[in-house]
């Protein structure tokens, strides 16, 4: 029989071995990984917007073509955003009853705010150090502390006959655990502004996402609640 | 009384249930416990808003120990 002193296992969900390479997540990783995907998307649409600039200049009957290079700059960006719109996306639920019973015990797991905003949204709203998180059945958001990024990672149980609530409930209990940890074992499929994400969202996780940008502009850089 | 949950296809399921006190179904609830972590579980307590421990042995008096799959990046 184990006694409590000795229950606890070393900090760092276990996850992390299966990624050994990664690096951890932290504040300065977290924001330079978000300065990194915006310059990889200014380099993939900067030579578009300047090719078309150049031909038009050269000679306006390559105008069209240029029309169609802005057309593609302008689509990469959102192409991206789209991806990581798709990480919280409502999956169909195979079996009510077991969803019921799982949205139950998810909903014992959080405070008022956020069951209510999992009510309407089935979406979990968690503050933490990094930011504020939401967390949905196959991924999660993150907003930093001042909201002017928002981070997309794609996540979660293996086993596609959990209910939604219960995978949900997987990566709150995970996030709860080791929040870095998480983020590390995360795949990141979109960082950018909260704009270009949320206007790839249906109507409850916009407002879920306005919430958690709200959060996250009254937060300090260290992940405190501003004074 | 304590309570070991899974999270599984059904929602969940109360795997064993235990008192502290009572030797036998603390017992029953340990072998139990480690059946499901040889199984590929990790066990979690909640410890209140935003924090939760994962633990390797069967913290008795805890009132509700969860288990929960390996996540990964998708």
């Amino acid at each position: 029989m184990g006694a409590d002193a000795s229950a606890a296992v070393p900090a760092g969900l276990p996850e992390l071995a299966a990624v050994h390479w990664r690096r951890r997540v932290d504040r300065t990783a977290l924001a330079r990984s978000g300065r990194l995907w915006t310059l990889c998307t200014a380099a993939h649409t900067a030579p578009l917007i300047t090719t078309a600039g150049v031909l038009a200049a050269l000679n306006p009957v390559t105008i069209p073509v240029g029309l169609i290079l802005l057309g593609h700059a302008w689509a990469i960006p959102e192409l991206y955003a789209a991806r990581g719109a798709k990480v919280i996306r409502r999956r169909d639920v195979p079996d009510m009853e077991a969803e019921a019973v799982a949205l139950g015990f998810l909903g014992d797991l959080v405070d008022h705010r956020a069951r209510d905003l999992l009510c309407r949204s089935g979406m979990v709203l968690e503050q933490a150090s990094l930011g504020v998180w939401l967390l949905a059945c196959d991924g999660a958001l993150l907003v930093p502390a001042g909201g002017r990024r928002v981070h997309c990672y794609c996540v979660g149980v293996s086993d596609r006959g959990l209910p939604p609530s219960d995978r949900t409930a997987h990566l709150l209990l995970a996030l709860r655990e080791d929040e870095a940890g998480l983020a590390t074992v995360a795949n990141l499929a979109f960082a950018g502004a909260p704009w270009r994400l949320r206007r790839r969202l249906r109507g409850p996780a916009r407002a879920a996402l306005d919430e958690a940008v709200g959060l996250a502009r009254r937060l300090t850089a260290h992940g405190q609640p501003s004074p | 009384m304590s309570r070991l949950i899974r999270m599984d296809r059904t929602g969940h399921t109360t795997i064993a249930e235990w008192t502290a006190g009572d030797p036998e179904s603390t017992n029953a609830a340990v072998t139990a416990f480690h059946e499901q972590l040889e199984q590929g579980c990790f066990a979690v307590v909640s410890e209140g808003p935003g924090r939760a421990r994962q633990v390797s042995e069967l913290p008795v008096q805890e009132p509700v120990v969860i288990l929960r799959r390996p996540i990964a990046g998708g």
